[in-house]
């Protein structure tokens, strides 16, 4: 007998046939041992498309288990690739034994249920099972061919994709957590090069969604070659003190940088620039930051976090001033509180640990777009893409240096086009500097929304 | 892992429905790690995933499907699934017959294992030197994984190729607090060995060069920004010359037109003091190995001999394209994924400067000890690199720390802005992401100065 069909019996269909699998491991535990369980399994299809043609077609399924097994305060992990059934006991047994070896903490411990009711959240389109792999294809060729004649000067279409995602999972442990999690994803992308001259430009663009429907190309396609032709004859801009306004996609990423310095473990353990200072003012009074994965138009929408717990709206930075963190069980109890049910965690090969899934920002009463945060600035630089953020930012010092690319403000209206210069500051002084937040929130991939931001006294380092 | 016949008879199966190509990946990975952190061992994790990837080329279009079912009926599916792009080409049975397996290894040895315990202990050795060190030291996290990979390709034409490779590193990351805050130090060693690492590095040493570079930087001024030279210590990060050129030589690029770097063979693209060489059979270090994931032995490639380009990284599938031989560069990160052209050590040869006499010479700029990580745009060539240890250079004199900031400039520029290249080579390990997928790599040079370079800092 094949393994996947051992697996079919094993864990049945649907979430209930995670579930079902999840509680049997779980039942395995040893007396005065806590074990939890994860399970999950997803199918993938992804779509390539290159001058006119399919460049590859990948399908794929994947499965796997993560455990997780506390003894006398000691924390031992072990996954693996597949739900076959040999895997899982030698698994639970490799988690067991990881265990014996950790130094006994008080502070560990699995979540145990905190009466936090759960917000359902729809994440999963039924639909997108039945959409034929011709159709997807087609969806990906179409997007390369129109994105190649919309405008004289795309001289190439680097990529062109359309990939989905179906993902379940269930959550079990011995400490009485029973959860399960189904979410389905769909996206277009696409990447072109603009030339004209001796001037290359990149940039890209994409659509996302919960399925197939809803996917539009034309977005997709005016975001890449916007933003490749916009560039096209940037020179080194000049250096100096400005006024930086953050396009959508760059904010979030700015957002998530910020994120993990408000990691409850973070801060515990003395990495974070915001330990010690809750109730202090930490950003500019317009500053209000949540994080709230009860959102269903949030992309890192959940019910239940990577513990088992309901998902629920926590208030970090309000008027400025820092009102708290983001905890998972054990961070929680390390500083004497409860859960803030934010854990989560990378797949099965991952453990949890405290972490953000749906910040926003509250906008300005200005009510502002982007032209609008433009026209408010005035003077100033407009980035659209930025580069270096995982070697040029630091969440512990909050040093911030990045390479940029975009266009200058002039007259509160976007102007020549600049590259190959940096913008730095420190994330402290960034916090408190925020000259407006845009009410054009979009929600783009990732665990932070889009909306323009507009900080100043930032230092440019160009010509 | 997988017997011959089933794999002759996988590959069959791949080509049922036409196709030019077809190819069995098979992986089997094992992981251990360790972390200490906050003076507590937190975690031991091991993990375990094996499984197979099937791909069929027909034309210009690539399917692929991957399974983690290892049995004939599980690969049969996937090859199944794989070949669905081929359908309408020629079809027809088309028998498989594989030959004598080839398993590089080169000179590497290792994979010598280590218990729980051994790892524990190292954890604690570098948590102890690193608090050591200074009073300032607030927190140390010190993290050790291992893993063996055994892969196993065949295709249809008739290669039959495995490896099996061992890979241990250890890391120490440092904050240290005062006065002005706090400040990170990260140190890392990493080979293709198993404990054999171990010989080689001491933890001890590894924790307390962590340490001092949190320590310093506590006093370090904000860097200033502006273009200023640039002198790069021997084996602070090859990093430079994977962003500013690697990357742009990477054929995928190349053929889609998408590289500074397209059509500039035989042309003079750096200073004359440059030679830059790919080579995934180096020793030990942590871009090595037997062969590469499409069963092609690792090589040395020269990319670029005294400053004049001489070649690009090849896959099969770029190479094949092009009627050439692949140059060993075809990696992936799992069976999960489909092979790209990929970096394996790659690293500038020595001048013959020295390297005390190369800063003694600078005026006025910015020493780099330590690289993090870079970006690089292929295609307009733009790349950013970050500092995480640097000093101001006053008078030919290293003098005051800077805080860390990205460095940011164009590769075919940079490229001839290279004005000196000292003895004292050395390599770092790093780890390189391109399309989602990530691969281990090595980075080398020896101390070399950069004529302008701008740094980005907050200091006007």
């Amino acid at each position: 007998m094949s393994a996947t069909t051992e697996e079919t019996h094993a864990a049945g269909t649907g979430t209930d046939g995670l579930l079902a699998l999840a509680e049997r491991v779980a039942g395995w535990a040893r007396p005065g041992e806590e074990v939890e369980v994860y399970v999950a399994r997803g199918t993938e299809t992804e779509v390539r498309a290159y001058e006119g043609e399919v460049e590859s077609l990948t399908s794929a399924t994947s499965a796997g288990i993560g455990i997780r097994v506390v003894t006398d305060h000691r924390l031992g992990f072990a996954w693996a690739g597949s739900l076959d059934e040999s895997v899982l006991g030698e698994t639970l047994g490799e988690a067991r034994d990881n265990a014996a070896f950790a130094t006994p903490d008080e502070h560990v411990r699995l979540a145990v249920p905190d009466g936090v009711p759960a917000v359902e959240v729809d994440l999963w389109d039924d639909g997108l099972a039945g959409i034929p792999t011709a159709a997807k294809i087609e969806l990906a060729l179409g997007l390369e061919a129109r994105t190649r004649g919309a405008d004289p000067r795309i001289r190439q279409v680097d990529s062109a994709d359309y990939g989905d995602v179906s993902a379940e999972a269930a959550l079990v442990s011995t400490t009485g957590i029973r959860s399960s999690s189904r979410k389905t994803s769909g996206y277009l992308s696409v990447s072109v090069i603009a030339g004209e001259g001796d001037s290359s430009q990149t940039g890209g663009g994409f659509s996302v969604g919960r399925g197939f429907d809803g996917l539009d190309p034309d977005r997709a396609m005016d975001d890449a070659v916007s933003r490749a032709v916009r560039l096209l004859g940037a020179t080194k801009g000049p250096s100096g003190r400005s006024t930086v306004v953050f396009d959508r996609r760059m904010a979030t990423a700015l957002l998530s940088i910020v994120s993990s310095a408000l990691s409850g473990e973070a801060v515990a353990k003395g990495r974070s620039f915001f330990a010690g200072r809750v109730g202090e003012q930490v950003g500019h009074p317009g500053l209000t930051l949540v994080d709230d994965p009860t959102d269903p138009r949030a992309y890192g929408a959940a019910a239940y976090d990577a513990e088992g717990l309901a998902c629920r709206r926590n208030a970090l930075i309000e008027g400025g001033v820092l009102r708290g963190f983001l905890y998972d069980t054990v961070s929680a109890s390390r500083a004497g509180v409860a859960s803030t049910g934010s854990a989560v965690r990378g797949g099965y090969a991952g453990t949890p640990g405290p972490g953000c899934r749906a910040l926003t920002l509250a906008p300005g009463p200005e009510g502002y777009d982007e032209d609008g945060v433009l026209a408010a600035v005035g003077e100033g630089l407009f980035v659209q893409s930025l580069t270096g953020l995982h070697s040029g930012v630091n969440p512990i010092s909050g040093d911030f240096s990045v390479g940029a690319e975009g266009l200058m403000i002039r007259g509160g209206k976007l102007a020549e086009p600049v590259r190959e210069i940096t913008v730095a500051s420190t994330l402290q002084r960034m916090l408190l500097s925020l000259e407006a937040v845009g009410a054009d929130v979009e929600w783009l991939p990732g665990i932070a929304a889009g909306q323009t931001l507009a900080i100043g006294d930032m230092q440019i380092s160009g010509a | 892992m997988i017997e011959t016949p089933v794999l002759e008879r996988v590959l069959s199966e791949a080509l049922r429905n036409g196709g030019d190509f077809a190819e069995v990946f098979a992986e089997d990975r094992s992981n251990s790690s360790a972390v200490l952190d906050d003076k507590r061992v937190e975690e031991l994790a091991s993990g375990r995933e094996r499984g197979a990837g099937i791909r069929v080329v027909s034309g210009d279009t690539t399917g692929f499907a991957h399974t983690a079912d290892l049995s004939e009926d599980g690969l049969l599916r996937a090859a199944e699934a794989a070949s669905a792009v081929a359908r309408g080409g020629a079809g027809g049975a088309r028998t498989i017959a594989l030959g004598p397996a080839v398993t590089e290894r080169g000179d590497r040895t290792g994979g010598r294992t280590g218990s729980k315990s051994d790892a524990l202990e190292l954890l604690e050795r570098a948590d102890e030197a690193a608090r050591a060190s200074g009073a300032g030291i607030s927190q140390v996290q010190a993290g050790f994984g291992t893993s063996t990979r055994r892969v196993l390709i065949a295709n249809s034409d008739g290669l039959l190729a495995g490896d099996e490779q061992a890979r241990t590193r250890f890391s120490v990351s440092c904050v240290a607090l005062g006065d002005t805050g706090m400040q990170t130090g990260y140190e890392t060693a990493a080979r293709t060995l198993g404990f054999e690492l171990f010989d080689e590095v001491s933890v001890e040493e590894l924790a307390r060069t962590a340490a001092s570079q949190a320590l310093a930087k506590l006093s370090a001024r904000p860097a200033p920004s502006g273009e200023l030279p640039v002198v790069l210590a021997g084996g602070s990060g090859g990093i430079l010359f994977h962003e500013a050129c690697g990357h742009g030589l990477e054929a995928d690029h190349i053929v889609k037109d998408a590289s500074v770097y397209t059509g500039k063979v035989g042309q003079q693209v750096a200073s004359t003091l440059v030679t830059l060489v790919d080579d995934g059979t180096v020793g030990s270090e942590w871009g090595t190995f037997g062969v590469d994931d499409e069963g092609r032995p690792a090589q040395r490639n020269v990319l670029i001999e005294d400053g004049i380009l001489t070649d690009y990284l090849w896959d099969y599938l770029r190479a094949r394209k092009e009627g050439r031989m692949s140059s060993g560069n075809g990696r992936r990160q799992s069976y999960r994924d489909l092979p790209m052209v990929r970096m394996t050590n790659t690293f500038l040869l020595p001048g013959d400067a020295d390297a005390d006499e190369i800063v003694a010479q600078t005026p006025r700029g910015v020493y780099v000890a330590k690289l993090g990580g870079g970006q690089v745009n292929t295609t307009t060539g733009d790349f950013v690199f970050g500092t995480t240890m640097a000093y101001l250079i006053e008078d030919g004199v290293i003098t005051e720390p800077l805080r860390d900031a990205n460095l940011i400039g164009n590769g075919p520029e940079i490229l001839r802005r290279i004005d000196a290249v000292a003895t004292d080579f050395s390599m770092t390990p790093g780890t390189c992401g391109k399309d989602g997928q990530s691969v281990p790599v090595g980075c080398g040079q020896a101390t070399m100065r950069l004529t302008g370079v701008t740094i980005g800092g907050t200091a006007e």
